[in-house]
């Protein structure tokens, strides 16, 4: 990028005065920092509708907002090809901040600076995108819980699928296949990462898959994989096809029958 | 710490009464133990002290409720003294009056010494229970919970009254005015109770703020043409709670919130509701409970057993409902603490 494109910025605030402030400031800055707002958003999920087609530099992302919260954003922000740079930024938030400080992420604190700022967006232009393990690492540290969505990156576009409409996930080779009633997704994520995010709602039957414990409706008997004696089948709603559950689990799994 | 005023407990409170009535009564019952051999002794041991004893406690009970405005304003040893003084001469007149019908009468020497042991017990348990229950440990606490809720608001508050400075002075100016009103009052002296009147105001000086940043998602619905104005209540009992309904209720939506505060009289009692939209996934309880903690603690610490708040997820909501005597301000009371602060 040349040093005479302005920066692309992208505002995720739920406060309409606090997007306003803001882009004053960036205003200001404008004259030593050329930079453009090329969109807004008032939460997270908002934002990951309105990211513009062309590449943002950098992501200004408030903290603490409803419907999907700034680190949130990030983290399915970080699956694009192209992710731009995050400084996050919250009026007061101890555990985020100190996330922040020990995965070296980025922040700002509101009221903002104007130099503060400038010294922000360098920095973010020079070091680019964020890595996606200190997102996760410092999502944990902050005590932010289970994401509400996962989020699969198609034709360069995110699409969000709602941890609730999930029946079941299957690691493959590479990847991991999410089922929903409807339909499947790739997702490019460790099985065993996810059974620690989500164990609360998940359940492992298998080696490779973790089956919606709210969806399970029964077990059934079947022929065992290799062939060799009886095992036992989870079914569930929304899935056509019978899970097999491993020797190892079917004392984990079963104690869900009778609830 | 050590600076507890030493004061005498409000007999015109029913915890107050019902303590009294139960230690003087347990007293008299072991008195009762300590004379009998057998089970009908004990029984008749008792109603032979109780013939005494009760009169004496109800007249005292009476006296003490009549005077308590004008012994509250004694020095405290003056006070507990004049109290004595007045529990002895109810004993003597009751002895005094039982001897003229009774064959064998409980002694003056006696029931002098029981009465006089009993109030000296009493005086000690309340000025211990004044010591423990101290304004000066409450205030540490609330100002512990103050420090911990408020950053958040401020911040923010002040970022969205920069955000008004250039487009609109005047509001900004309006704005950082409140907040200044606000901040007096949070820092003031918490012990004092104030009248229900200044603290609706402050919660609507409050709510202009946030009204500020969040505009239209925030919508406020007051019912409290029938709230007592004069009623005296404790400071920042409301505001603090307002300001959880809209952490809790409010900010997580992204659609409007409502709040409802609805303050109604009902004889001698004074009602207050609080309604806000609850969002199952947004609850931070830890911060809510010390705070619905801190607040039913200073509740206790200002009208004892009369007061009582209860919380609770109803339907789509979380509501709050207090429930307080209705003491009145002197009328000229409120004026002169609001020009003085």
């Amino acid at each position: 990028m040349s040093a005479a494109a302005p920066l692309r910025i992208f505002l995720v605030d739920d406060e309409e005065p606090a997007r306003e402030r803001m882009k004053e400031v960036l205003g200001d800055l404008a004259a030593e920092l050329p930079n453009v707002v090329v969109g807004e958003a008032a939460n997270g999920q908002e934002g990951l509708e309105r990211l513009p087609e062309r590449t943002v530099d950098v992501a200004l992302v408030d903290i603490h907002m409803p419907q999907m919260n700034g680190i949130e954003f990030a983290r399915h922000l970080a699956t694009l090809a192209q992710p731009p740079a995050i400084v996050f930024v919250t009026a007061h938030d101890q555990y985020a901040i100190e996330a922040f400080e020990l995965n070296a992420l980025d922040y700002l604190l509101k009221p903002v600076r104007a130099q503060r700022l400038a010294a922000a967006l360098a920095k973010a232009r020079a070091s680019g995108a964020v890595r996606r393990e200190s997102l996760e690492r410092a999502a944990a540290a902050a005590g932010q819980g289970a994401r509400r969505f996962l989020s699969v990156s198609e034709r360069g576009r995110i699409h969000l699928v709602p941890v609730a409409e999930i029946v079941y996930l299957k690691a493959e080779l590479k990847y991991v296949t999410i089922h929903t009633a409807g339909r499947q997704y790739l997702l490019e994520e460790a099985l065993s990462a996810l059974e620690q995010e989500f164990g609360e709602l998940f359940v492992r039957v298998h080696r490779s898959c973790l089956v919606a414990r709210s969806r399970v409706r029964g077990f059934e008997r079947v022929v065992d994989e290799d062939g060799e004696g009886a095992g036992w089948a989870v079914v569930l709603d929304g899935a056509a096809e019978k899970l097999p559950v491993s020797r190892r689990q079917w004392p984990v799994v079963k104690a869900l029958a009778g609830g | 710490m050590s600076q507890v005023p030493d004061k005498l407990p409000d007999f015109r409170n029913l915890g107050v009464i019902a303590r009294i009535l139960i230690v003087v009564n347990v007293a008299a019952a072991v008195a009762a133990a300590v004379k009998a051999t057998t089970f009908g002794q004990l029984t008749d041991a008792f109603l032979d002290i109780a013939l005494v004893l009760e009169p004496v406690l109800i007249a005292s009970l009476a006296l003490l409720w009549a005077a308590s405005p004008w012994l509250a304003k004694r020095p405290y040893w003056i006070g507990l003294a004049l109290v004595a003084v007045g529990v002895m001469w109810i004993t003597a007149a009751v002895v005094h009056l039982r001897e003229a019908v009774d064959t064998e009468p409980l002694g003056i020497i006696r029931a002098g010494s029981f009465a006089l042991l009993v109030t000296a017990f009493l005086a000690g348990y309340f000025h211990l229970r004044n010591r423990a229950f101290s304004p000066a440990l409450a205030e540490a606490r609330l100002q512990a919970l103050q420090a911990r809720i408020r950053p958040h608001f401020l911040f923010n508050t002040l970022n969205a009254v920069l955000s008004l400075v250039r487009k609109d002075p005047k509001r900004a100016e309006h704005a950082l005015e409140d907040l200044a009103d606000l901040y007096r009052i949070v820092m003031a002296d918490a012990n004092n109770l104030t009248t229900l009147a200044q603290e609706l105001d402050l919660v609507r000086q409050y709510l202009n703020l946030e009204q500020l940043r969040l505009g239209d998602r925030l919508a406020v619905d007051w019912k409290v043409d029938e709230a007592p104005r004069d009623a005296l209540v404790p400071p920042l009992l409301l505001q603090p709670l307002v300001e959880n309904a809209v952490y809790h209720g409010v900010e997580p939506g992204v659609g409007p919130g409502k709040i409802e505060i609805a303050v109604r009289r009902d004889k001698d009692r004074v009602h207050v509701k609080l309604t806000n939209p609850y969002h199952p996934d947004y609850q931070h309880r830890q911060g809510n409970r010390m705070a619905l903690a801190n607040i039913r603690e200073r509740l206790q610490l200002h009208f004892d057993v009369e007061a009582e708040l209860a919380s609770g997820v109803k339907g789509a909501n979380y509501e709050i409902d207090i429930v307080m005597p209705y003491r009145k301000a002197k009328p000229d009371a409120a004026p002169a603490e609001r020009a003085a602060a």
